[in-house]
């Protein structure tokens, strides 16, 4: 089962979600694992993909792929597909990655499952699991024909080193005439002095609970004493506490760090489903009755202006 | 200039929603509403339209045939006309099938723009712009958080993940907004009662020129396998702040390694 994985790269760097599920892919023990990487100046990046367990990497270099816009990467893909005979085509889910997925879907006529946080064999056959309407079932989701595509949901696999050097093959690029007519006026910079929030162990997340957003500050604190980012619901970010790239939920990102800490937040659905296969939750919630206590690990009911700060004066004296 | 409007009948949000064990399709038996999301596609297709003067805002939908109800919002809202494909051979319609109905049905109207929410709040998809606009071949943006028009080109802000990105494309397109555009109107009493005389057409796979073969469970890709609760978390501790909470996190960060 040779298996294609997308590897989307930013400010020169391979995306953590992207290796994950690169590692994941090899450790399935498919045939051929191969990574494409598609972009500008972007040959570097290949021996890393090598670590993470492509046998082979494909790359892509063209000064028409410097912008990450989706539709000259399915181009890139359906070729690289069809050349190297590939039956299952992974991505790690991005606002990059999501189109390419579906537009590589359509192209190949392929199946599309998305928001997959586990990928099996059963009998050679590729199952993906799928949770479903809020996280309140969970798929079992196939495929009919190949390649079978599937977005995976951020932060579901750590990616391990575990291989060696990749065979490096430069592919084609030719592009589609209706590929290269959107495009890039100025490219986000970043904006987060932190880590970005799906590639964090540590979130902390502040809610409506802070009272308003000079109370981000505690949350702010916090998270730099773990070492972490710091991420908001959508209530706070509809009301300009807070910018929406920090924001988890439905709306917003998905999130899965090894500690997510809470702080003021009720834990309505919309966000429930942005963190709520963290690793390890602690919430904090002076209401007694919040839903956020239903899926906590830890949660403590109080007031979060005395708690937080003299939790964030702790870790600092713990870490000197 | 016209403007289609692709948008989601959903079942009510807050309705208990269950997957047909039988069918493994999700169960619309039940009260339905337009996909909160698409409200503001329709709300950015109108302010385009109001800002242009002379337009057409053309809401279009692949459902079953109660969705007109879903539909007449949008046109309550101010939008022109509705067409909602509905044929049971549609039914059970995955993504790549999905994108077939509505390439085809695009394709007979040929809209100037194509306008989508951000996501379907049933099956969480937030994809299908992109395998409409490589069907119909055209240049396509996701994630548009401002949206302006001129001289036959779209300028899109666009959110990432890492920032916001400005984007041009000509004309056609297919832009995806996001629910941070703007802010819905309602529909107004007026725009109410006059929604149900409305032009509303309901077409069947066979007047898009399409096989039942290409809809359906037949032309999808993708296939539920089975339905299995989700996995239990673990042991669950809640403390009430005594003044010792924080020690207690702390306690319980280094117990599970974290610090």
């Amino acid at each position: 089962m040779p298996t294609l994985v997308f590897l989307e790269h930013h400010g020169n760097e391979l995306q953590k979600g992207s290796l994950g599920v690169l590692s994941k892919a090899a450790s399935l023990g498919d045939t051929e694992v191969a990574g494409v990487i598609a972009g500008s100046g972007v040959g570097a990046l290949a021996s890393e993909a090598g670590t993470f367990g492509a046998a082979k990497v494909w790359v892509a270099d063209d000064s028409a792929l410097e912008a990450p816009l989706p539709q000259p990467r399915v181009d890139v893909l359906a070729k690289i597909v069809g050349d190297g005979g590939y039956d299952t085509v992974l991505f790690a889910a991005s606002v990059l990655a999501a189109d390419v997925a579906a537009g590589l879907a359509a192209r190949l006529d392929a199946g599309l499952n998305w928001d997959v946080v586990d990928l099996v064999r059963d009998g050679g056959r590729l199952v993906g699991k799928r949770p479903a309407l809020g996280d309140s079932v969970y798929v079992d989701v196939g495929w009919k024909g190949d390649p079978k595509i599937a977005l995976v949901r951020s932060g579901t696999f750590e990616p391990a080193a575990t291989g060696g050097e990749p065979e490096i093959v430069q592919a084609a690029v030719a592009l589609e005439d209706f590929s290269t007519r959107a495009t890039m006026l100025e490219q986000a910079h970043e904006e987060q002095a932190g880590p970005s929030i799906e590639d964090a162990d540590v979130i902390v997340a502040g809610g409506r609970g802070l009272g308003g957003p000079e109370s981000f500050s505690l949350v702010e604190d916090l998270a730099k004493a773990l070492g972490g980012a710091v991420a908001a619901t959508r209530a706070v970010v509809d009301a300009g506490w807070y910018p929406y790239s920090s924001q988890v939920g439905q709306t917003g990102k998905s999130v899965s760090p090894k500690l997510y800490v809470a702080c003021g937040i009720s834990g309505a659905i919309q966000h429930k489903v942005g963190m709520q296969s963290s690793n390890v939750i602690v919430a904090i919630n002076k209401d007694p009755n919040a839903p956020i206590f239903e899926f906590s690990d830890l949660g403590v009911v109080g007031d979060l202006h005395q708690v937080v700060p003299r939790l964030t004066e702790l870790i600092r004296a713990r870490r000197g | 200039m016209k403007i289609a409007v692709c948008v989601k009948s959903v079942p009510e949000t807050g309705s208990a929603r269950r997957i047909d064990p039988e069918t493994k399709r999700l169960d619309r038996s039940g009260e339905a509403a337009l996909n909160a999301f698409d409200v503001n596609a329709v709300e950015e297709a109108l302010r385009v339209k109001e800002a242009n003067g002379d337009a057409e805002v053309v809401v279009l939908s692949l459902g079953p045939a109660a969705a007109l109800d879903s539909l007449r919002k949008a046109l309550a809202m101010g939008a022109d006309r509705a067409v909602l494909v509905s044929d049971d051979a549609a039914a059970g319609s995955d993504l790549v099938a999905t994108s077939r109905v509505l390439g085809a049905a695009l394709s007979r109207e040929s809209p100037d723009l194509v306008v989508f929410g951000q996501q379907s709040s049933d099956s969480d998809g937030a994809v299908l712009w992109a395998a409409v606009a490589e069907r119909l071949k055209l240049p396509m943006v996701s994630q548009a958080s401002e949206l302006q028009l001129a001289d036959g080109t779209a300028t899109v802000k666009r959110q990432t993940e890492f920032g916001y990105d400005r984007i041009a494309t000509p004309l056609p397109a297919v832009i995806a907004v996001s629910d941070a555009i703007n802010e819905p109107r309602y529909p107004s009493l007026k725009g109410i009662m006059g929604a149900k005389s409305k032009p509303q057409e309901t077409v069947s796979i066979a007047d898009l020129g399409l096989d039942a073969g290409d809809v359906g469970e037949s032309g999808s890709r993708t296939e539920v396998l089975a339905l299995a609760s989700p996995p239990p978390r673990g042991e669950s501790r809640k403390i009430e702040d005594d003044g010792s909470a924080a020690q207690q996190i702390v306690d319980f960060l280094a117990e599970k390694k974290l610090i």
